[in-house]
């Protein structure tokens, strides 16, 4: 099996410890990683925002860094969602991508057939589904059933996990009170689990709550799910 | 606080007052939870919820489709049963009809049904101005009304106020518009409603002239729904000798046959309840049985606008269940008066601008007022992509370049060509990794200054990760 890794922008300038994981842990599962170098972004930021016409070059960016490849894997539910739900409004090149990419959880479920994939990792963990995974791409019970199965873990319920945690892009820098507020709320659910770790599958939600934890110096990290994944009693993840 | 919403400022700056009034935050924190997880349960209750949404949608639409038909059989059939139907183009059309209609009974009173459509023409205010008083009869509508505020939810108007403000605006207020609220009224729900029911009763019986609007209209039989919980529409409804409904064309539904779905769908996404306490059906005029005259006014006001959009169409479909705004995590932090128009919370951030326009501030404002996380899709029983249109009217927005939006537009067109050439991207990255000692926690500035008011922004990586494949993997 070999997949070409979309990072994302948002991962690739900001957390590349995410991509490393996501690398680390397919061939860990004997998956062949490529990484198409002209990849950028997705669009979505100006696709959601209003600016159709200035996401259309990235879309084909997309579209072309991907072409060739049938199974492309991203450790992000929102950038897959804006492909899978929205490409087909760019026409049947880009709508001809969608079913090609996989949110990162969905491959390993359902293309890898695994929820064990070996992990370590020896924490209290809380999961919060992002918006996109939860409602656009139906993402499910498949994120819990991989971190039920990592050794030494230990899965707290988050309180109203399935509310939007206040980042949804643009949207936290033109109503940042509403935002901030909404975070908050997400921040104060999560530390009442006593968890260690906030895991999330999608980090632009988590450099939003990840910032407000480490703006209140919360006993709580923000971390990605493919990190915890990644890690193993031979290679524990920081 | 105004009884209106003229003059109101953009969205985000209503919000943050919101944000920061925590009786507010306290009061519908509270209501909007308990009635999401009722609602969950209701709807839970069916198995075929799934297809009873699609029915829905598709009967609307199929509706929508032949809007001028289906308008033209209910004109038709109101006028075989008696009634006079009267179209109206817009709100101050409409005002007109009515104010002329209430004159020629003589009356300078009317006891209205608790309805969306006059409250969007602001029609109580324009009655006012013209000498003629209305009186609300729905108990929330009455505190809104008495308390000289303005609703901020569809279902529940006076979802902002909890049960010791409602006892101190019935003591104050009650007094200056009829029967006084009883000596030592206390907090308790059983004693606010009785003080409520003896406050209009006598409004009931005195009035003449009864006004409201409808959940549906059946074509076939030019039959007028309304469902309600308290009964309050059912006095209206039937003790008056005239009665005058205001009803948006786009309530209109062919046959009978039709309303088993929304009869079915409605209660159970707006109360939770698996039928709601009050429906009542009317058809034109019976001798010697309820009004005596019947006038449907039929209420365009900016629909057809919104028909013409073949994205935006959808939010014509609404049949006001409010599941959105109760599930919608911005309206329970904002509220609703921050919306700007009676019309708050998800849906009304896509009906808004669609009749309204986007011309004004706040109007302009609602599209993004949305973190686009689709609960509101989710719960509405008509299937309304609520985050489409909202990325649609924002499209529409940026388009026509009002404030702020020259620069915006801009700023996005560098951060296009930057991520469009990963030569440059790469080197950006390079160049504020290697620089990444120097950057502080929190930025001044349009944009950052906003993101880092609360939070930190990330550290960042020592490298990007094209950089560690480039090292590692190649």
């Amino acid at each position: 099996m070999r997949v070409a890794l979309f990072v994302t922008c948002v991962n690739d300038a900001l957390f590349p410890s995410t991509g490393v994981a996501t690398v680390r842990l397919l061939e860990r599962l004997g998956v062949a990683v490529d990484f198409p170098a002209a990849q950028s972004c997705c669009g979505q930021p100006q696709f959601n925002t209003g600016y159709r016409t200035e996401a259309a070059p990235l879309v084909r960016r997309t579209v072309r860094a991907f072409a060739g490849h049938d199974h492309v894997v991203t450790p992000s539910g929102s950038c897959a969602a804006m492909v899978r739900r929205h490409y087909g409004k760019f026409g049947a090149e880009a709508a001809d991508l969608a079913p090609r990419v996989y949110e990162l959880t969905e491959f390993l479920v359902d293309v890898l057939g695994v929820t064990d994939v070996g992990a370590y990792f020896p924490h209290r963990v809380t999961y919060h589904p992002s918006c996109h995974g939860l409602r656009l791409l139906g993402l499910g019970e498949r994120p819990r059933r991989l971190l039920e199965a990592v050794k030494g873990l230990e899965l707290v319920e988050l309180p109203g996990a399935e509310e939007c945690c206040g980042f949804g892009g643009t949207f936290a820098v033109k109503n940042p009170d509403v935002s901030a507020a909404m975070g908050a709320d997400k921040i104060t659910n999560a530390l009442s689990t006593g968890a260690e770790v906030l895991c999330g599958a999608d980090n632009s939600c988590l450099l939003h709550v990840g910032g407000m934890l480490r703006r209140r110096e919360a006993p709580l990290r923000a971390l990605h799910l493919a990190e915890i994944l990644a890690s193993t009693e031979e290679e524990p993840w920081r | 606080m105004s009884g209106t919403f003229v003059g109101m400022p953009a969205f985000p700056e209503a919000a943050r007052e919101a944000v920061g009034d925590t009786t507010l935050r306290a009061n519908l924190r509270h209501a909007t939870r308990t009635i999401r997880d009722k609602r969950a349960r209701a709807v839970a209750e069916l198995d075929d919820w799934a297809a009873l949404r699609e029915a829905g949608k598709r009967i609307k639409d199929e509706t929508l489709r032949h809007l001028d038909a289906h308008l033209l059989r209910l004109e038709e059939s109101v006028t075989a049963a008696g009634g006079t139907v009267h179209w109206a183009a817009d709100a101050a059309e409409a005002n007109r009809i009515v104010t002329d209609l209430v004159k020629a009974t003589g009356e300078t009173e009317v006891v209205k049904v608790k309805s969306m459509a006059t409250q969007e023409i602001g029609l109580n205010e324009h009655l006012e101005a013209e000498g003629i008083r209305a009186y609300e009869t729905d108990l929330a509508e009455l505190i809104v009304q008495l308390g000289e505020d303005r609703p901020s939810h569809i279902l529940v108007p006076a979802i902002h106020r909890n049960r010791g403000e409602i006892r101190d605006v019935f003591r104050e207020k009650m007094g200056s518009w009829g029967r006084p609220a009883p000596e030592g009224l206390s907090d308790t729900p059983a004693e606010l409603a009785e003080a409520a029911r003896l406050h209009l009763r006598e409004k009931f019986l005195r009035a003449k002239v009864g006004i409201s609007g409808a959940n549906f209209m059946v074509a076939e039989t030019g039959t007028l729904v309304v469902v309600e919980s308290e009964g309050n529409g059912r006095m209206c409804l039937t003790l008056p000798e005239t009665l005058v409904s205001v009803v948006g064309i786009e309530k209109v539904v062919p046959t009978w046959r039709d309303l088993e779905v929304f009869l079915q769908t409605l209660p159970r996404s707006s109360t939770a309840e698996r039928m709601n306490p009050y429906t009542s059906m009317w058809t034109g005029t019976t001798d010697g049985d309820g009004p005596s005259a019947f006038h449907l006014v039929l209420l365009d006001n900016g629909r057809t606008d919104a028909l013409a959009d073949e994205v935006g169409r959808q939010a014509l479909r609404c049949i006001r269940c409010s599941a959105c705004l109760n599930v919608c995590p911005v309206y329970e932090r904002a509220g609703g008066h921050a919306y700007g128009s009676v019309y708050p919370g998800p849906i009304g951030a896509i009906l808004t601008p669609q009749l309204r326009g986007t011309a004004s501030e706040v109007d302009a404002s609602l599209p993004y007022a949305s973190s686009l996380c689709g609960a509101c899709y989710e719960v509405c029983p008509v299937a309304i992509d609520i985050p489409e249109v909202l990325v649609h009217l924002r499209e529409k927005v940026a388009d026509q370049g009002g404030k702020g939006h020259r620069l915006e537009k801009a700023a996005i067109k560098a951060s296009t060509w930057v991520l469009d050439h990963p030569g440059a991207l790469g080197a950006g990255e390079r160049l504020a990794s290697a620089t990444r000692k120097l950057h502080p926690k929190r930025l001044p500035g349009p944009g950052v200054g906003p993101w880092s008011e609360s939070r930190d922004l990330p550290g960042l990586p020592a490298e990007p990760f094209r950089d560690w494949w480039r090292k590692n993997r190649t």
